[in-house]
């Protein structure tokens, strides 16, 4: 099918769901999700078949395919977004008494089925952002996600915390906006166009590279907000502590992945060969990298909340995959190059993240406290859940045989191939970093003891078979982590 | 076939964790490897077929790394050979506290299995992630079922040990992207690194990471106070396997692929190595409980087998050294453990291991006695048993280059320093065992059972083996030609 049928379905179905909500039974919300999650498992099947435009024929002349692309990397990230929402979708199913309690009935679940519905308007924003060729399409992608997102963060509005992280996503997200417009309309001026590939192609041959230089400065600002990346990051902790788990989670991974392959896709013209600009944006990229990897990891140091830190480490691993872009090196048959990087590490990290937020959302609601000793104990309580949280931490600290450490892997050796030295060293003052903090959650699981009124943490079924397979996958990838490979082409 | 050695472990573990009884199921996987292990190295001595062992299979293309297990030579036999029996031993006279089995029985088995996996791959990328696998049950068990201050004991540790594992990383991927390559043999195929300042940065990145795992002066704060702590299979399994990882790696990786860099370091090499020998040798003798007193002890012999290293590295072919070394890396694997095992022993049926409050323990534990006397003999290093081999060969490998009319190099001037440390030695195990076992029995000796039968199974098979390597050192050295 026409690669295209698989936003159309997705929008479709959120209209669909929307119906549903509308007409469907007040008081249990479960059956909209399950019914949005099937059809984006149906989609996520589609994805496989999918088809762009061939040489010649009639469909390659549609004026469509001017700021519409499928290629591998559409693919591999439409696929991202469409697993990123159906977790996030489950995980909700299992947060439906805390939505409610925080909504307009806190007896019933009516008025939570929109948080069904919105995820799915927002999976489209992304898959659409996958597949960006064009600078203004890309925008209006890229703001049907940021909306959505205004709605979701706020989305429990009988929660001071949720409402403050509401109005602090929607005032930052707007100042990104600001730049982002102001950026293309740079761009704009200094190319005379919107395309992307036609940007790349006239590249070489552009005279004076400043006023590009300065669009791009602001692109990648305003990207650097999706992302979660400095100087952007300062909404980052609030908005992640005050919004719903599962926004957090689909923020930290749905929203930062649809970032980044937005940035790849606008870096990509500007280094091509010949490109006035490569050094430029490689030092503003460098630059970036650096200073997310500083503020993130010194930052999440100090945290005793787990959602914080979370938060914070969110924005080290933007720092970590700045890190590979800034040492931008083409992608060839037989070698992995940036994009790769960037795209293996994004997998990698939606299931350490995603995991490790189906577990925060259960400790959530069961033990009414986010913060790190909340954990304490675990070990004793639930030995089977405290075993997989510590594969899940030891991966985000990016232990060996593990999945987390290939991503790693992958960004330092493309930074000591690149020679950013001085990067490298940051980066590893970084990961100790990442080390000590991580650990610091398997430290109260296993070596504290339990409060004696702390309630046993029991997953309930969703989540516990989610984060067994995000677990075993994390644990299979680290040791062969080829197959996410074959899946970028 | 080498592949079943790690299976065998995991599915252990899984099976552990699914309620199979931990105990049972433990001791029945350690006893498979120790069989598998022999095996291996009975086919690996007598006959060419041992490549029928080797397993490996790719797990990314590129950069090109495979899980790849391999006999590779004598040394990695011997310490698979080191490993599976300490892993018996350990696993066997170990006692968990009430209802913490399966943590008990099953950490010390991804333990074991780390390690073993460690010294079998022959890919850079295994070696190192294999290591670190074991690492961390380590740490959750010191943390979890630790003695005293067991949490910043714990939390110590992993500081320290991860932060030596990061250093580790950082020069073993500098030296995968200077050779090209992550399989070891290939890197040995292209014989030293050419580049004479790389060389020098790289070993000096080994060095320190290595030595950080191998608790090398002033980098060994962290050791004695964590085997005081640990469990006792914990305590085995690190002291006597998993630290020997550091010392495999500089061997196996270190002194062929980068010899200017190491002799470029030889000088501070020596110096922190007598500083293992000497200062951490006087540390023992002040110690006041039996715990703290092994803890130091282990983390002085270390201070031999870098001497061994450090002849290897200084200038001119040294043909004794690396057998040494190996040997002496197995004897005090060994011995360690058996020590540690027994101390374990000694605390359950007195209740104690303050060395001032016991007495007398040899009249109502005879076996006991003859048991610990033997393994701290070995630890002195007495003819006769595996120690003396492995601490006499490095000595003479110390002076093998030794030219009269250069004078004393750097490596001989340590050599003499460090024999100085036999004699500590001898002061602080005699004493102890004289606190422990002789004079008149106290309160807490008096009644104290003796070792039974089934506790003696690991004891003897440790003692045996000390024994059999110290009146016939060629059952490995062999293993080495």
């Amino acid at each position: 099918m026409p690669a295209y049928y698989l936003e159309a379905l997705t929008v479709v179905l959120g209209l669909a769901l929307l119906m549903f909500e509308a007409f469907g039974p007040a008081h249990n919300k479960r059956p909209i999700g399950m019914f949005a999650v099937f059809g984006l498992c149906l989609i996520l099947t589609f994805n496989f078949f999918a088809v762009g435009p061939k040489e010649g024929s009639a469909m390659a002349d549609w004026p469509l395919w001017n700021f519409y692309q499928f290629d591998s990397l559409a693919r591999f990230y439409k696929g991202f977004a469409l697993v990123c929402t159906i977790l996030v979708l489950l995980m909700a199913m299992d947060f439906r008494s805390i939505l409610s309690r925080f909504t307009e009935n806190p007896e019933s679940e009516d008025g939570t089925g929109e948080f069904f519905a919105l995820p799915v308007f927002a999976c489209a924003g992304m898959m659409w952002m996958a597949s960006a060729k064009d600078l203004i399409g890309a925008f209006v992608a890229l703001e049907l996600v940021t909306i959505t997102f205004y709605v979701l963060v706020g989305y429990m509005r009988r929660n001071v915390g949720s409402l403050e992280a509401g109005v602090k996503y929607l005032i930052l997200g707007a100042l990104s906006t600001g730049f982002l417009v102001y950026g293309i309309a740079w761009i704009y001026g200094a190319t005379g166009t919107m395309n992307l590939d036609q940007i790349g192609e006239m590249m070489p041959t552009l005279e004076n590279p400043n006023a590009l230089l300065f669009g791009i400065a602001l692109v990648l600002v305003a990207l650097g907000f999706k992302v979660g990346a400095v100087p952007m990051q300062m909404w980052i902790p609030d908005v992640y502590q005050g919004a719903p788990t599962p926004t957090t989670a689909f923020l930290s991974v749905g929203s930062k992945a649809a970032g980044f392959i937005l940035t790849i896709r606008v870096l990509q013209p500007m280094f091509v060969e010949g490109s006035p600009v490569a050094t430029s944006v490689t030092v503003i990229l460098g630059i970036m990298a650096a200073a997310s990897l500083l503020v993130g990891n010194l930052a999440a140091l100090a945290q005793s909340n787990f959602k914080r830190l979370l938060a914070y480490s969110s924005i080290a691993h933007a720092g970590f995959i700045i890190l590979a872009l800034a040492a931008w090196k083409s992608d060839t048959s037989d070698e992995l190059g940036s994009i790769g990087a960037v795209s293996f590490y994004l997998a990698t990290y939606l299931l350490m993240t995603l995991a490790s937020f189906f577990v925060l959302a259960q400790v959530r609601i069961q033990t009414d406290s986010e913060e790190i000793d909340s954990f304490n104990g675990l070990g004793r309580r639930n030995p089977t859940l405290a075993l997989l949280m510590t594969v899940i931490m030891a991966a985000m600290a990016g232990v060996p045989l593990t999945a987390g450490f290939w991503g790693k892997f992958f960004v330092f050796s493309l930074a000591v191939e690149a020679g950013l030295w001085w990067a490298v060293g940051i980066a590893f003052i970084g990961a100790a970093a990442g080390f000590y903090y991580y650990f610091k959650l398997i430290r109260s699981m296993w070596w504290n003891e339990p409060d004696r009124d702390t309630a046993s943490v029991v997953l309930p079924q969703i989540s516990r078979i989610s984060v067994m397979t995000l677990t075993a996958l994390v644990v299979v990838l680290g040791f062969w982590p080829q197959p996410i490979l074959w899946l970028l082409g | 076939m080498l592949l079943a050695l790690l299976l065998i472990p995991l599915l252990a573990f899984a099976a552990i964790l699914s309620g199979s009884k931990a105990r049972t199921a433990a001791t029945i996987a350690a006893g498979l490897n120790l069989v598998l292990g022999l095996a291996a190295a009975l086919s690996f001595a007598l006959s060419d077929s041992s490549r029928l062992w080797n397993f490996s299979v790719d797990v990314l293309q590129r950069p090109h790394i495979q899980l790849s297990l391999e006999l590779f030579d004598g040394m990695s036999v011997i310490m698979l050979l080191l490993s599976v029996i300490v892993t018996f031993a350990a696993v066997f006279s170990g006692k968990a506290p009430d209802g913490r089995e399966k943590l008990y029985y099953g950490s010390s088995l991804l333990i074991s299995a780390g390690a073993i996996g460690a010294f079998l791959s022959t890919d850079l990328f295994f070696f190192y992630a294999f290591h670190e696998l074991a690492l961390i049950p380590t740490f959750l068990m010191i943390g979890m079922l630790g003695r005293g201050d067991r949490k910043a004991i714990a939390w110590k540790i992993t500081i320290y040990l991860g932060f030596g594992s990061l250093v580790l990383l950082a020069g073993l991927v500098w030296l995968a992207s200077a050779f090209g390559t992550f399989s070891i043999p290939a890197m040995l195929e292209q014989g030293p690194l050419a580049d004479a300042s790389a060389q020098k940065s790289i070993a000096a990145f080994l060095i320190l990471g290595f030595g950080i795992l191998v608790s090398l002066f002033p980098f060994h704060s962290w050791a004695a106070p964590a085997y005081a702590s640990a469990p006792a299979p914990t305590a085995m399994l690190h002291a006597g396997v998993l630290k020997k990882f550091g010392l495999y790696g500089l061997l196996r990786l270190a002194v062929p692929l980068l010899p200017d860099g190491l002799s470029a370091w030889l000088v501070p090499l020596c110096v922190l190595l007598l500083g293992n020998i000497v200062w951490v040798g006087l540390v023992t003798i002040s110690q006041k409980r039996l715990d703290g007193m092994l803890g130091n002890s282990s983390v002085m012999h270390m201070g031999y087998i870098f001497l061994g290293i450090a002849a290897l590295a200084a200038p001119g072919l040294n043909e004794i050294a690396l057998p040494a070394a190996v040997l002496l890396m197995f004897a005090h694997g060994i011995s360690i453990a058996m020590l540690f095992g027994l101390a374990d022993r000694i605390e359950r049926v007195t209740g104690t291991l303050d060395l001032q409050k016991l007495g007398g323990l040899a009249k109502s534990a005879p076996a006991l006695a003859f048991l610990f006397g033997l393994v701290g003999m070995a630890s002195i290093g007495l003819p006769g048993l595996a120690n003396f081999a492995g601490e006499v060969m490095i000595f003479i490998a110390s002076f093998v280059n030794y030219d009269p009319a250069a004078g004393l190099g750097p490596v001989q001037i340590t050599c003499i320093i460090a024999i100085s440390g036999v004699v500590i030695s001898a002061v602080y195990m005699l004493r102890a065992y004289r606190s422990i076992f002789q004079g008149p029995a106290v309160d807490c000796t008096r009644k104290a059972a003796d070792l039974t039968l089934s506790d003696r199974i690991p004891a003897v098979l440790l003692a045996v083996t000390l024994l059999a390597v110290g009146i016939f050192p060629n059952l490995l050295l062999s293993l080495l030609k």
